[in-house]
């Protein structure tokens, strides 16, 4: 018996060195980085968000005598992939909230002020204070701009108040909105969701909210005493043909209405009316309960500089870059980052966290004199949850391709409790490894 | 989910916990392994009896373990839905039962400690 104990404590020794080994491997894989590269460079970052912070962080641990600027007025920091679980009660308003200063690295310097205006001929950007910042290398990653006004006699006080849900204008309106949602689910109607005609960020979270709104309703005992339409801007209801086709059986599974080509254009607060454009003219339609999501464009500040489109998305004006090395087509000495970028898919902060290594190695590659080689592949990816409890772990690329990071494992059309995981509590942790430059 | 690295796996059990309770689950897990093996030294050898009686109790810990995670993530077991998931929730399941198990041996020889070698 003391043999075979003896016998047993060794083997304990040698999972833990074994253990031991693998944590070493795991420590010199990260310690494994590239050299610092020496620079009198002066990259301007613009946008402290979810690009532009990360991006401070990879500049500042890869160069040396760069001067790294980054200029943002918010003091605050969003976690916007966070917004969905707010607006269902799930999360408090302040989950998604923290400072923009506990993001940025020593060694950069922070502009706490907005840009009133770009220069790409003279390479200097001008802060509303009316310092004058100029560059060598400028990061464009300012995010994009709400229209609310865009949607007619909606004002953002009404969010949480007549029904009125508006939880992509950040923590405090999605908490608020969350308490429309929590009344309509308890005393019944109708219920209207819907996206905007414009590009937008995370198409798929309006998406979730029709499908998480119709759960609790379920969940309350309540769904008889419930309608939900979906509103959907194009003849589908997800630009990727299959995650269409799949949305389309889920909404069909749950009898959830769902329209084409129907652009929330107004609402009227009091009558409680909202009015749809549609090929067939406006169609107005009541409502007990309705997600406001506005058209969403570039900022003022950049639709003026001369680095949108000239010819494509002229009315939100997304800056002309290259769709795989993210660079602009008329400016080489500037990079587009996250939402702002005029490419066909993407503006979610999983295409931020693969726009990054991409803007990285072309800027880090000029500075050395060399060619970048790292390419975008158009990749987002969306955690569509379906219920609470569930979701799919949706991929896919510029081609309408579906590109899962754990093929075989987590099938992506399949609604899973392990991708719901990976939306509720793996993707803040990954979401803020990024922001460090460590992810 | 591009580099997933030790780093990032303790910051995403942080979240799911908060990082307080998933510390002091740390500690725990530490302080009755390090229980056990101590047991284990001090008697020399793995009690038959006790084993057995331990690992009576390992189905409850998987219980309490796969409960424990569907509260903390807000779901219910009627959300599982593949083979993964399944596999996810067996891993839950044997983690449970065997910590549990070693937490009842080193409960058990605490409070009856042998005398002399059986």
């Amino acid at each position: 018996m003391a043999r075979k104990s003896g016998m047993a404590v060794t083997r304990r020794e040698a999972f833990a060195l074994a253990a031991g080994g693998a944590a070493l491997a795991a420590a010199g894989a990260g310690a494994a980085r590239a050299q610092p590269l020496r620079t009198a460079a002066r990259i301007v970052i613009l946008g402290a968000g979810a690009g532009g912070a990360a991006m401070a962080n990879r500049l500042a641990a890869r160069l040396e005598g760069a001067e790294i600027i980054v200029i943002d007025g918010r003091q605050q920091h969003w976690y916007q992939p966070g917004f969905t679980l707010i607006a269902a009660g799930l999360k408090p308003a302040s989950y998604a909230i923290s400072a923009t200063g506990d993001w940025l690295p020593r060694g950069v310097r922070w502009v706490q002020d907005h840009a009133a205006g770009i220069d790409p001929e003279a390479r200097h950007v001008t802060t509303r204070g009316g310092e004058r910042i100029e560059y060598d290398y400028l990061i464009v990653a300012t995010g994009l701009e709400l229209d609310w006004a865009g949607i007619e006699g909606f004002s953002l006080d009404l969010a949480g108040r007549e029904g009125i849900s508006a939880h992509y204008a950040g923590p405090e309106q999605a908490a608020a909105s969350w308490r429309a949602l929590d009344r309509f689910t308890e005393e019944g109607g109708v219920g209207l969701f819907g996206r905007p005609a414009t590009e937008m960020k995370c198409a798929g979270a309006p998406v979730k909210l029709t499908l998480i709104a119709e759960d609790i309703a379920t969940r309350k005992g309540n769904r008889g005493r419930c309608e939900f339409v979906y509103n959907a801007q194009a003849q589908n209801l997800f630009g990727v043909p299959v995650i269409h086709h799949r949305v389309r059986q889920i909404m069909d599974e749950r009898a959830i209405t769902y329209r084409y080509q129907h652009v929330l254009k107004a609402i009227d607060p009091g009558r409680r009316l909202a009015t749809y454009a549609t090929p067939e003219g406006d169609v107005e339609t009541g409502y007990d309960f309705i997600n406001v999501i506005p058209p969403q464009r570039a900022p003022q500040v950049v639709r003026e500089s001369g680095l949108s489109w000239a010819d494509r998305w002229t009315d939100q004006g997304w800056i002309e870059v290259d769709r795989h090395t993210l660079r602009h087509a008329r400016y080489p000495n500037v990079f587009g980052l996250g939402d702002i970028n005029g490419v066909p898919k993407g503006k979610t902060a999983a295409s931020v966290k693969w726009h990054l290594p991409v803007v990285e190695d072309h800027l880090l590659a000029e500075l050395a004199g060399r060619e970048g080689t790292r390419r975008y592949n158009g990749y987002t990816s969306c955690p569509l949850i379906t219920r609470i409890g569930r979701a799919m772990l949706v991929e896919f690329d510029y081609d309408d391709n579906l590109t899962p990071s754990f093929p075989g494992v987590i099938a992506p059309l399949e609604e899973l409790w392990i991708s719901w995981l990976m939306k509720e509590v793996a993707l803040k942790a990954t979401y803020n490894a990024m922001l460090r430059g460590l992810a | 989910m591009e580099d997933f690295t030790l780093t990032t796996l303790i910051a995403v059990f942080e979240e799911m916990f908060g990082r307080a309770l998933f510390w002091l689950m740390v500690a725990a897990a530490l302080v009755i392994s390090a229980l056990f093996v101590w047991v284990l030294l001090r008697e020399r050898s793995l009690k038959a009896r006790r084993l057995v009686r331990s690992q009576i109790w390992a189905p409850l810990g998987g219980a309490l373990a796969i409960g424990f995670v569907l509260w903390i993530t807000n779901s219910r077991l009627a959300d599982i839905g593949g083979p993964i998931d399944w596999i996810v929730l067996l891993g839950i399941f044997l983690a449970g039962g065997v910590g549990f198990s070693i937490l009842v041996y080193v409960v058990q020889a605490l409070l009856r400690p042998a005398r002399g070698s059986e």
